[in-house]
């Protein structure tokens, strides 16, 4: 693999100063400052001397020379002592604008939003010990989403490492389960080698997270900074182009199929692979579900997207798999919110399984037809492979399983009860949101009951406009990812769609983005419970609400009777718009209110019932067989139009 | 109600001892990594030998593994994408030198001596240390010749014992070494 180690990097060049993202108000004395302080410093943008040689750096310097020449436009972090010497240069560096976050997961998430919104590398850099630590939540968080994200590291003085040092971490190790790879860099000259590295690991394949962790001393030493720089990875050979028998295979099967579906996953959208997904789609007559990773993959408006499959997935996408009798998955990895109980999960289906991630492949269902390649390479081959069959007279006729699958849609659509109470539905303020601020919109949700709502209710158009943690499940993700996406695409309007859970363990990065003038929206879908935990203690444990209820005060002291904390107040103090909404009447005006202010970011501190629950279901560990469209109500799997 | 055969991962099948072959770049952090990777996944290691091959770049790790098929092949997946691993070769003990090494410190009293040394010529092994009561014993082969070494030499009292993980070797002229390097040759072009 030649290409693999002569290949260069940073050929995207950053985009100009003056253009750049979500440009903060706030640097402006910063900018009054910054000739002064270049006449003094070294210029470690242009290392090269007249002559060729290549200069003396620090290996500082060569850090963020080397992220300059990688194209990094923004990198999300907070300095701390070991990292110190990397905060000199940057200080410095007219491309990479650095954000100044309130704690470093919010670095991390806003990274992985970033990438996940633009489809870059997302990069966040933390000091050592519990700098890093913190970073770990965001980096398992990218692991299982597969987002191409980088992060760096100080460490203490190589001297040091192994002495429980002042903030001492060995985060490599910590590391080691979250991230795609590693690196421990002790050397001043390994650094520009190590970050291009780190990028090249994070971006190709199947992306994921890489930490570069550096110590101090090869901070402050000095190297000759060479770029570009030959890789040195002789065991990455990442797969991209599909063996052309397998795919061929795979067309045959899709032919010959009488109940086929698509199986889309997140891949698609890593892949870039939407428009040819669309075209495979549409060239098969086949119906199409889209995971909770893979939403605005295919738009949720197209005739032959049955919506959402798993544990809180349409009952026509549920069905469709479990009668199925080929699944062609893309992208996707047999996740247990999808298959439910593996051993009852569509048991009448051949299954072709194209991933980039060879591991992934027959890791939880066997796959008849294994496909190792890039998802968009893929399809791309598939579309030709089903029109020679179709030249040749093979085409499958789906019209008695479209029966079907429409009788199921016509029959159970999404839908949820008004609370009898008249106070407000979430799924009314999510839907919409949706409809109001529209596919043009990213959205950002956290985890839980407001996160399947988000995924269900709002019509998602186009790939890259809705963002979550699937995976890993973090509550917490919405506003630092939702930041990190607007700083990525500063011309869209990003819609965080929170629960009041969520929003109370990351809110302080609003701080952030009011100083550095990111204006992002956040709906608080506020039921002043954890409300999916809610949902099954009212399932599974006998309505025993232990420890969900967030804004019960206890009983004699002083806060009795108001919301704690008071959402509203909280924006106001962290520099937003914050409003309120209570009834359905206020809903549209209060959406529409928010989308007029621009100048900082809105919070909506939405007050919803708490006893509203996410349906269709099917509950953990049994089969998606008996999925509920409503409590104690099954769908009848016979019903005809 | 009647239900097809579904076709999952095969579990059910049998567990068998399996001898993978690991090159990977000698660099710190890969055993860990190579270790973890394991008792993360739920794979057990029986044994594990790792050291330096005719390449100073790259070291060798001999692994055995007691586990059916499709887990093997999740794990042989798992440890390729696994960034310093260069290449992976299962070895068939049909078509493989296996060897262990076993030290072993018998008690051999003036009484005992002559037939502890006898049954230690008798299996090739050899003495490399001797006292007043015991006598140290080194023994290579495959885990069966080994184990009998073991039963036959515990009646005399067995003090001490220490055994190295399995390396092998494939058999023929041909070197699972040689394709794995030529990705490192051009590096080393490259950065020329």
């Amino acid at each position: 693999m030649t290409d693999q180690t002569t290949t260069t990097v940073g050929s995207r060049p950053g985009p100009p100063g003056p253009g750049r993202p979500g440009q903060a108000p706030s640097p402006r004395d910063l900018a009054a400052r910054a000739p002064a302080r270049e006449a003094a410093a070294p210029d470690h943008r242009r290392p090269e001397e007249p002559g060729g040689q290549p200069a003396l750096v620090t290996g500082a310097q060569a850090l963020v020379a080397a992220l300059e020449r990688l194209g990094v436009d923004v990198i999300f972090g907070i300095p701390g002592g070991a990292i110190l010497p990397a905060y000199d240069p940057l200080f410095d560096s007219r491309s990479v604008r650095h954000i100044l976050v309130r704690h470093e997961q919010g670095a991390g998430h806003a990274a992985a939003g970033y990438a996940q919104a633009t489809g870059r590398t997302g990069v966040c850099i933390a000091t050592s010990g519990p700098g890093a630590t913190n970073l770990v939540t965001p980096l398992a968080d990218a692991y299982m989403d597969s987002v191409p994200l980088v992060a760096i590291t100080g460490q203490v003085p190589s001297g040091l490492i192994g002495t429980d040092g002042f903030q001492e971490a060995d985060i490599a190790g910590i590391t080691l389960p979250v991230t795609k790879h590693n690196f421990l860099v002790t050397e001043a000259g390994d650094i520009a080698r190590t970050v291009a590295e780190a990028f090249h690991v994070a971006t190709t394949g199947r992306p994921g997270p890489v930490l570069v962790d550096i110590a101090k001393d090869a901070l402050q030493a000095k190297t000759q900074f060479r770029w570009p720089v030959p890789f040195d990875l002789p065991g990455y050979h990442p797969v991209t182009r599909p063996h052309s028998r397998q795919v061929r295979e795979a067309a045959r099967m899709m032919m010959a199929a009488q109940r086929p579906v698509l199986y889309v996953g997140g891949g698609v959208i890593k892949a870039g692979a939407s428009a040819d997904l669309l075209a495979l789609a549409e060239l098969t007559k086949m119906p199409v579900v889209t995971t909770l990773m893979a939403r605005g993959a295919f738009p949720s408006s197209h005739p032959q997207n049955l919506g959402m499959p798993g544990m809180h997935g349409k009952v026509a996408a549920v069905g469709a798999l479990q009668k199925a009798d080929l699944l062609v998955a893309l992208g996707a990895r047999f996740d247990d919110r999808v298959t439910g109980r593996l051993d009852t999960f569509a048991p009448d289906a051949a299954v072709v399984h194209a991933d980039i991630d060879p591991a992934e492949i027959s890791k939880n269902r066997h796959a008849e037809v294994p496909i190792v390649g890039d998802c968009r390479e893929v399809i791309i081959e598939l579309v030709t492979a089903v029109r020679a069959e179709h030249e040749a007279g093979r085409q499958a006729d789906l019209s008695a399983w479209w029966a079907q699958l429409d009788a199921w849609r016509a029959t159970y659509p999404l839908g949820y009860d008004e609370p009898g109470d008249g106070s407000l539905a979430p799924q009314y303020v999510i839907e919409r949101i949706g409809k109001l601020a529209g596919p043009d919109a990213v959205y950002v949700a956290g985890v839980g009951q407001h996160q399947m709502w988000a995924a269900q209710f709002i019509e998602h158009e186009r790939p890259r406009h809705w963002l979550n943690s699937g995976g890993l499940g973090t509550m917490g993700y919405a506003v630092p990812a939702a930041m990190g996406a607007k700083v990525g695409t500063p011309e869209t309007a990003v819609w965080a769609i929170d629960g009041d859970g969520c929003f109370q363990m990351t809110n302080q990065e609003l701080a952030t983005c009011t100083v550095e003038g990111i204006p992002i929206k956040v709906a608080i879908i506020n039921n002043g419970n954890l409300g999916m935990v809610r949902q099954w203690q009212t399932l599974f444990y006998n309505e025993r609400y232990s420890q969900t209820d967030l804004d019960r005060v206890a009983e004699g002291t002083s806060a009795g009777g108001t919301r704690i904390p008071d959402f509203v107040k909280l924006a106001e103090a962290y520099g937003c718009a914050g409003l309120r909404c209570e009834t359905a009447a206020e809903v549209d005006a209060v959406i529409k209110q928010a989308m007029e202010i621009n100048d900082r970011p809105v919070v909506i501190d939405f007050i919803v019932h708490r006893d509203a629950m996410v349906w269709p279901m099917v509950a953990a560990g049994t089969s998606n067989d008996d999925i509920k469209v409503a409590r104690d109500m099954a769908p009848d799997w016979d019903v005809t139009e | 109600m009647s239900q097809p055969p579904v076709r999952l991962r095969e579990q059910e099948s049998s567990a068998a001892r399996h001898t993978l072959s690991v090159l990977v770049e000698n660099k710190p952090g890969v055993l860990v990594r190579i270790a973890g990777l394991f008792s993360r996944r739920g794979f057990n290691i029986d044994s594990l030998a790792v050291g330096p091959t005719e390449h100073h770049e790259i070291s060798r790790m001999t692994i055995v593994v007691n586990c059916a098929e499709h887990p093997l092949e999740q794990v042989t997946k798992q440890l390729n994408k696994l960034i310093n691993v260069l290449k992976i070769v299962e070895l068939e003990p049909s078509v493989a030198v296996q060897r262990e090494l076993l030290l072993v410190k018998v008690r051999a009293d003036a009484e005992t001596r002559s037939r502890v040394l006898e049954t230690v010529a008798l299996f090739r092994a050899k003495v490399v240390d001797v006292a007043q009561d015991a006598v140290t014993v080194e023994a290579t082969g495959n885990r069966d010749k080994l184990d009998a070494l073991i039963r036959v030499l515990e009646p005399f009292g067995i003090k001490e014992l220490v055994q190295s993980g399995m390396v092998a070797l494939g058999r023929g002229s041909k070197s699972i070494t040689d394709r794995a390097l030529r990705p490192l040759d051009r590096a080393a072009g490259a950065a020329q």
